[in-house]
């Protein structure tokens, strides 16, 4: 395959490059070539084929011979229970779902914040340039885990009026401040690799601060770090599973109540694929992204 | 007589310890095109981020149809609309279709409307061969192409005067002319300017003064064939000679 992708656009897909009339013939030596291009290939993709059956086929026929290997299947694997147990832990899931999208919306909201406050120069935001520079230096230091118990063990026992108690409340909000500190640095990156002639171009046309940024800083920088926003939304979804530590029932916390009944660690592998089975399209969604945002590079190197 | 478009006395600007422009004193009146030459690292780039209140002076006056734009009080901006300035690397808007990157300050800065503003690039890009580039990214455009956008960009603003920074400098030899051309066409019709080149032929063609910048200062200033072809001073000479060796004459 990458034979054919190095050698450009190939002549033989029905427009000849050179048509100065008459139809273009391939010489004997290009077709020589493309012989044994063919045969080299199939040479490849033969070795790819035996050597792939050899390594798996063998790794299969060790674990499923090894004297543990019938333990092993009832302990994580048995799929009987497992289906028995999956709308329980699909419904601790739609917990994380919908966290997932609480928190995502509102940590775009704050890291944006923050990272403009961040990049300004205004004279009257100093003080909160201040501020956000030591919450984005604390969260991003301090693990997530020790935030969540933090603020959701840590704030209902300060027994102020008025203040919520729900641990999902809690739990979301420790999950928002430690992401929009991440976020907000993410986008300030993106803000600040914006080269400075854009801005110049930008405030020599007479548009003010606020409108280069709108119109043409943010729009550039959000291009470059929307592959990083979505790997940080990927992690979120899993991280999402944290906040059973309080004991709201998600799906980690689902798959554990279950397990501590029946001592079968099944539950636990079902509710990691239904985690896999959201975050493994959201990483190749943020790869296609990626490969595309390098494509389309690599072309503006070209012109 | 109406106030000179521009008049610059005594200017200083520095960069820390390095003094980058000391002294600048010089006038451009209306329909005149004033030409900086010098080496790289005279200042002219800065001279003319100056103009454009890119970079705070240390010392001096701008004055812009008689108004001190260098005043405290002054807000940029509003300065801004009245100047159009084109860079050595273009600097489009690479996020923005063609007609996007020339609308974009009409609509957004001059409260033009959308149907005028694009009306009005849409004649603007006619005149110099560009309307099927309309939809286009910058980066399907060759250099010279996307020069002269960026030089619509800023027509399209009814600048009073033009800033023009080495617009040629990062083009192709063969992309050139069509760029200076383009220039040429608008001295024709009438535009104040103030450029900063390295091509000695095309400075003669359009300049009233050409104005030979060295180590930041004014060194020489005059008629075009008088700084060109007689320098008086030696460093104008040296340097002409050095350009005329580089083939850019």
């Amino acid at each position: 395959m990458s034979e054919n992708r190095g050698r450009g656009s190939g002549g033989n897909s029905g427009s000849a490059p050179y048509d100065f009339g008459g139809a273009w013939q391939p010489s004997e030596i290009e077709l020589a070539r493309r012989v044994a291009r063919k045969k080299r290939n199939q040479k490849n993709a033969l070795i790819a084929a035996l050597s792939s059956a050899l390594v798996l086929g063998t790794l299969i026929v060790v674990i499923v011979t090894s004297p543990g290997w019938v333990t092993l299947r009832n302990t994580f694997f048995k799929w009987a229970y497992g289906v028995e147990v999956l709308p329980k832990i699909l419904l601790g899931f739609a917990t994380n779902a919908t966290l997932t999208v609480i928190a995502g919306t509102s940590v775009a909201l704050i890291g944006l914040l923050v990272a403009l406050i961040r990049t300004s120069r205004t004279p009257a935001l100093t003080p909160f340039r201040f501020l956000a520079t030591i919450y984005v230096d604390v969260f991003r230091g301090v693990p997530l885990l020790l935030v969540i118990l933090l603020v959701g063990f840590g704030i209902p026992a300060l027994q102020i009026k008025g203040l919520t108690n729900s641990v999902l409340i809690l739990g979301t909000l420790a999950v928002i401040i430690t992401y929009s500190a991440y976020v907000a640095e993410v986008i300030r990156s993106g803000i600040l690799t914006v080269h400075p002639s854009q801005r110049a171009a930008a405030r020599s046309l007479g548009l003010s601060h606020s409108q280069t940024l709108r119109y043409v800083v943010l729009p550039q920088a959000f291009k470059r770090v929307t592959p990083p926003l979505l790997n940080d939304l990927v992690a979120l979804v899993k991280d999402t599973g944290l906040i059973s530590i309080l004991g709201v029932t998600d799906a980690v916390r689902a798959a554990q109540i279950q397990t501590s009944k029946s001592f079968n660690y099944t539950p636990y592998v079902m509710a990691a694929l239904i985690f896999l089975a959201v975050t493994i399209p959201l990483t190749r969604a943020t790869d296609r992204m990626l490969r595309k945002s390098l494509e389309r590079q690599n072309a503006q190197g070209q012109a | 007589m109406s106030a000179p478009v521009l008049r610059i006395e005594k200017l200083r600007k520095s960069f820390g310890a390095e003094i980058v422009l000391e002294d600048i004193t010089f006038t451009v009146p209306e329909h005149t095109a004033t030409v900086f030459i010098g080496a790289s690292g005279s200042g002219k780039s800065t001279l003319l981020r100056c103009i454009n209140l890119l970079e705070q002076i240390d010392d001096g006056v701008i004055k812009l149809d008689g108004q001190d734009i260098s005043a405290a009080d002054v807000n940029p901006d509003e300065v801004r609309k009245k100047l159009g300035m084109v860079f050595q690397s273009f600097n489009l808007f690479p996020h923005m279709t063609v007609l996007e990157n020339i609308i974009l300050a009409p609509t957004k800065v001059q409260g033009v409307s959308q149907d005028e503003a694009v009306d009005q690039a849409f004649k603007l890009l006619e005149r110099f061969g560009l309307r099927d580039k309309a939809d286009q990214y910058p980066d399907r455009l060759s250099g010279g192409q996307q020069q002269r956008v960026a030089i619509i960009r800023s027509l399209a603003r009814s600048p009073r005067l033009l800033l023009l920074d080495e617009i040629t400098s990062a083009l192709d030899p063969v992309l050139v002319n069509e760029v200076l051309s383009t220039v040429r066409e608008l001295k024709s019709e009438g535009m104040t300017m103030v450029l900063a080149t390295h091509e000695m032929g095309f400075a003669k063609q359009v300049a009233n003064e050409v104005c030979y910048l060295h180590q930041g200062r004014i060194l020489e200033w005059g008629a075009p064939e008088e700084i060109l072809e007689a320098p008086k001073r030696a460093e104008t000479r040296e340097f002409i000679k050095r350009v005329h060796d580089a083939g850019r004459l």
